[in-house]
This record gives structure tokens, sequence and C-alpha cells, in this order.
């Protein structure tokens, strides 16, 4: 059923030997394919898989993700077997690890870098969606499970960032702790449940070690649905017109497998540069010293992929709404499939939509010097222009954007049906 | 029992040095009053840098015979020593001649025997703020990469004690050096020259001395900064190599696409 390529007659030493035979319907291939079709849907899923021929490299960052994934779960496995989650022992341990462990000192720094890249390529990921539209019909589905997968990855990537219990491991929790504090009502009750106490202790490491460890798990099969979804509706592509099989698709293997694997290794360059050259950009020093609740740092400040967030945050005079704002721009991204109701998919083919996308971009990247500034002085400006955009974006331009497209088509399909007789 | 001490001890020492960190820290909060510490060359600046070991190990005779005095450095065991160049013999034979804590003797009295490879490097009782009145030395495990500045501030620090310049006068009990926060410190100068006498026969003046112990805390703050850098470079061969051939094999394969 699915493409066979379209033109592999010129070179057939090339792609004729990956077009699969029937011969593997007998012998034990057959006899487990005929009760479990591993085999044949492997085939049908990463062998024929029809894939639109116009993708761009930003559509090699999911394979990407799904290694840095694997990497995560391998090398965090090896960690938590070392690593004593109280609070007299979390910091010691992770020194060990460093010092003595064979090879840990490369687990920890794999763990760091691949946090680091995880949430940068994410990002990218989701901004790579927003771009060309990937979250419209019928894909809403798949993209609500990835904005799920970027809550959960948020959630993980802060209750590991916890775990050393360094001084900006306690004092993010603190900050947390406070910020659900701020909610009206429960909020004391939530804090002193997270923090099982009045302030960071045994308890909230506790907590943010399970629920790092259970997370993790968690969000590998969050990800077996989304890729299950992606080959439901199959991917999107730059044009944003769905591509036509055969003659605009190609099989999965050979095509995409080596342009995943090029992108994969240009990926891993990155990751080599950081971990072994530059390991300076993604730590903080001050998480070298141990925990200590009787000082608090001068510069409670989190990991850069917050710092947007973190942005909003403060960009916010009220805690509370602060919070509800910072939260909301996640969740705004849960609405989008129903915000953006123009049936024209790739921002190269909408102008306007395309301006306000870079300056989403801009907006997002702004909120995250001012997360860094605290915004201090003219930060609080920008800040909270680039919240006020950034909400904009979603609940304003996003519509009115998409209702002069339905007009503008209807329109169109009014002249070529009143033309036709 | 033992382990109950040791836990007591290892919770007073984080206390101790939370209690110094926060000194240094709400003294940081304030704009810069001390003197910018000038730039050194150091064999492991840069992405590619290294330990000039020899140097390592010269600083380690600093640390043992002046700084471990008051200062500790509980996340480093005897054992680690071999990753400064020493054989685990020599390791073992450093670590024998260090006496620790041993729980309750027979006679009722605490007893001590010597350490091993796997003891971690004893904490002086100011360290564990045992003395009191007494300012609590930072511990060292990771002072080279938390202390601000690094290790150019650290050398400029131990070099930089003198007279305080005329209508100046430090806070009792406190040193003049244009380095430290305030151009005043606790620490009394721990160098001068000919103060320890190196195996190797270099010249032990006060700026060896101290180039000898950053290098050294700069060791202890990132033991394997070596193996990191070579190991990286042997990764990036790989994945060159491995991404040119993929380069050039999707060339070819994407070849008869149009």
């Amino acid at each position: 059923m699915a493409g066979s390529p379209s033109r592999h007659t010129t070179e057939p030493g090339v792609t004729g030997d990956d077009n699969p035979q029937d011969s593997e319907s007998t012998g034990f291939a057959g006899w487990l394919d005929a009760r479990l079709p591993v085999i044949s849907a492997f085939r049908n899923e990463y062998i024929r898989f029809p894939m639109p021929r116009s993708l761009n490299a930003l559509w090699t960052v999911g394979a990407m993700l799904t290694v840095v994934l694997v990497l995560m779960l391998l090398s965090g496995l090896a960690l938590a077997m070392n690593y004593t989650p109280t609070a007299a022992g979390a910091f010691a341990s992770v020194e060990a690890i460093e010092r003595r462990l064979p090879a840990g000192w490369l687990l920890r720094s794999m763990h760091m870098t691949g946090a680091s890249l995880f949430l940068a390529a994410l990002y990218v990921h989701l901004f790579r969606g927003l771009y060309y539209g990937s979250y419209k019909a019928p894909r809403e589905i798949l993209w609500i499970i990835g904005v799920a997968l970027l809550a959960m990855v948020m959630v993980t990537a802060f209750a590991g960032y916890v775990l050393p219990w360094g001084q900006m491991s306690y004092w993010g929790a603190d900050v947390a702790g406070k910020a659900v504090g701020a909610v009206p009502g429960i909020g004391p009750f939530l804090e002193r449940l997270f923090l099982g106490g009045d302030q960071p202790g045994d308890v909230t490491l506790h907590h943010l070690f399970v629920l790092h460890f259970t997370l993790a798990f968690g969000i590998v099969g969050v990800v077996g649905l989304h890729v299950a979804a992606l080959h439901v509706a199959g991917p999107g592509n730059p044009t944003g017109i769905p591509a036509k099989e055969p003659e605009q698709t190609l099989p999965f293997h050979p095509y995409f497998t080596v342009k995943d694997g090029l992108g994969l290794v240009v990926f891993a360059i990155l990751f080599a540069a950081v971990l072994f050259f530059l390991p300076g950009l993604i730590s903080e020093p001050e998480n070298y010293r141990p925990a200590n609740p009787m000082h608090t740092p001068t510069d409670i400040e989190p990991e850069w992929y917050f710092l947007p967030f973190y942005g909003i945050l403060q960009s916010i005079p009220s805690k509370f709404g602060g919070l509800v704002v910072s939260v909301g721009a996640i969740l705004l991204l849960f609405l989008t499939p129903w915000l953006d109701t123009s049936p024209i998919r790739s921002a190269r083919n909408r102008p306007v939509y395309r301006i306000g996308m870079i300056a989403l971009v801009v907006a997002f990247v702004l909120l995250g010097f001012a997360g860094k500034h605290h915004v201090e002085g003219a930060w609080l400006y920008v800040g909270q222009l680039a919240t006020l955009y950034y909400y904009l974006h979603f609940l304003v331009l996003m519509p009115l954007v998409s209702r002069r497209e339905n007009a503008a088509l209807a329109y169109g399909s009014a002249l070529r049906v009143g033309d036709a007789p | 029992m033992t382990a109950l001490r040791h836990r007591s001890a290892t919770a007073i020492a984080l206390v101790a040095a939370g209690i110094l960190i926060a000194g240094g820290q709400n003294a940081h909060a304030e704009p810069p009053s001390h003197d910018p510490a000038p730039h050194q060359q150091w064999s492991f600046d840069g992405p590619l840098g290294n330990f000039d070991l020899a140097s390592v190990q010269r600083g380690y005779t600093v640390y043992a015979e002046i700084c471990s005095t008051c200062h500790g450095m509980q996340h480093v065991h005897f054992g680690d020593l071999a990753g400064t160049g020493l054989t685990a013999a020599q390791a073992q034979a450093i670590a024998a001649s260090h006496k620790i804590p041993d729980g309750i003797g027979s006679d009722g009295k605490p007893a001590l025997r010597a350490a091993t490879a796997d003891d971690a490097f004893p904490t002086p009782p100011v360290a564990q703020g045992l003395i009191p009145g007494a300012v609590i030395p930072p511990d060292q495990s990771r002072l080279a990469e938390v202390y601000p500045g690094g290790p150019d501030r650290i050398y400029a620090l131990l070099t930089g004690y003198g007279p305080p310049p005329p209508g100046v006068t430090p806070p009792p009990g406190l040193f003049y050096n244009r380095f430290a926060q305030a151009r005043a410190i606790a620490m009394p100068p721990p160098l001068s020259d000919d103060a320890v006498e190196y195996p190797d026969g270099t010249k032990a003046t006060t700026e060896q001395e101290a180039r000898d112990v950053t290098t050294f805390l700069a060791w202890v703050a990132q033991p394997h900064l070596a193996e990191r850098h070579r190991t990286g470079v042997r990764v990036m061969i790989y994945l060159v190599f491995l991404g040119v051939l993929l380069f050039v094999l999707k060339r070819r394969l994407w070849s008869n696409v149009y």
C-alpha cells in the first residue's frame, strides 16, 4: 500500500535492495508476523513509509529528540544507581560520581548536556510546528500530545536540577515552592505537600527524585503515542500542501534514514562540543556549593531553558498573576489548533502570520533575556511588552488572520463557482 | 556509631562552609571593593587545556603542609591523588601518613587509625567549626570553580598581601589584601619563600608556591578536565569522519531524486 520510490529505476544498486521481499512471510518471521505483526509494521512504518520529499532540515529534529531521550534514560539510570536521594547525602554522592565512579564524570556531563540540548531541540521542534502549521487538521492530537510532552519535560528537567542539592538546586526548589504557595486558597497546603515541610529538605528531595524518575518513563510512553499519531496522519511538510502519493513522496528508508542520520551526526558534533570543550555554557558554578538553607544566593536564576517563562513570571507585578500568566503561556499552546482556523498551513503562504511568527520568536528570546536580567530597569518594559505580544499573537493575531484568510478563500471559491456556468 | 559521628561531622562541616560562604556572598552584593585579579597563563586554560602534573604534585605539597592545617577538602579521597600522576602505592603511602578518627577505642577514648586510599582528606577542627569565634575556612573541593574570579583571583589573593596604604587600617583580626573582598581577609598570609621544600628541587618562592597550589586547586575542582579534553578530540574526529561519510552517502542516495 505504501508507495515505493517513484524514481528508483536509474540506480537499482542503491535502492533495489531495500524493497523488502515477501519471502519473509515464511519461517519464524512469518510465524511471528502472523501472530504479532511487528515485522510488517516496522516495514510499513520505517522502511516503506511515504515521506514528503519537500521536508527540510527542521524535520530531522524529531529524530534528534528521540535519540537524546534514550541517552538521558540510559545515563540517568546509571546515575540513579549511584545517587543518594537525601539532603545529607545527595551532594556528596554527586561529587563521588564525578570524582570516583568510572566514567562518572562522562555520565553526568552527558546527562547535563543532554538536558540542555533536549530542551533546545524541543523549542526548535515547537517553533517549527507553529511556523509550518503542524497543529492543523488532521494533526490536532499529535500537537496536543507534543505540548503535553513539553510540559512533562519541563517538570522533569526542574526536578532533575534539584537532585544534586547544590545552592541553585535548593533555592530553585524554594522559589518553586513559593510559586505554588501563591495559589489562593489551597496554595499554602500545596506548598507544604510539595516541600514536605516549611522549607526544602529530605522530603522535597525524595518527592522530586521519584517525580524525575517516573516522569522520565512517562515521557517515553507519551513519545510512543506522539510517534503513533504521527504515523497515522503522516508528517506535514514545509509547503503546507499535503504531498501527493507517490510522486511527491519517498520511502522512509533509505532516503530519510540517511537524512535523519546526517542530522543526528551534526547534532552529535554540537553535543560533543558542549560536553567536552564548553561545559561552562550549560553549568552553573554556584550549584557546586552544597545547599545552604541559611544563605540565599544573590542571584537565583533558573537554567536558560526556563528563562522565557521566568521572564513572564517576573514581568507580572502580582505573584499569583505571574504564575497564571507563565503557566498560561504553555496552556495557550494546547488551544492553538482552535485559535488558528485557517486551512492554510505553512507560514510560507501566509505573509501576515509569517511576520507574526518571527515576532513571536523575537518576543520569546527577549523574554529569556528579561528573565536573565530579573526584569530590572528597562528589561521590565521589554518583558511586559514581550509577554503582551506572546498573548496577542495567539489570542488576537491567529483568529484575525484566520478570519481574513477564510473570508478570502470563501470569496475565491465563490468567484470560481460564479464563473463556472 | 561511627557512621553517626561521620554524618554529624559532615553536617557540621556543611553548615560551617555555609556560614563562610554566607559571609563572602554578603560582601559580594556590594560594589567591587578589591583590585581586579590580573589574568595568568595556566596550563589548564582554554578548551584544550591540560594539567601540568608536576605543578599539581608540588601544589599538593603546599596544600598538605600549609592549606590543610585549616581548610577541608571533604569530597576528595587519598586514592584520587593517583590522578595527579602518582602510583596507587604512592597515594596509599600518603594516606597511611595521616591519622584519622576511628570511633572509640577500648580505653573509652577517641581512637585514631592510619588513613587508607578510600578515606576522604580529613577536615581540620577549625573547618568543622569546632573552634569558637574563629572564622570558618571554606572547603576547597570545588573552590577553584565556585570562588568568584576563579584561579586568577586565588593566585592574586595568595600573592596580594602587603602593608596597607597610609590611612587604611584593616579591621581587627583581618589582614590587608588588595584582592580580598573589602581588601581585608581573615586568612593570615599563608605562603612565604621556602615555606615548603619541593621534592623535585624546584625553588620554592612565594609566587611558585601560589602558582602550584592554584594549579592543584584547579585540578581538584575538575580532576577529569584533561581526560575530558582528550576524549573530546577523539570523539570529534570520529564524528566529523562519520558526518562526511553520511553527507556523501546522502548526496549519492538523493542524487536520483528531482
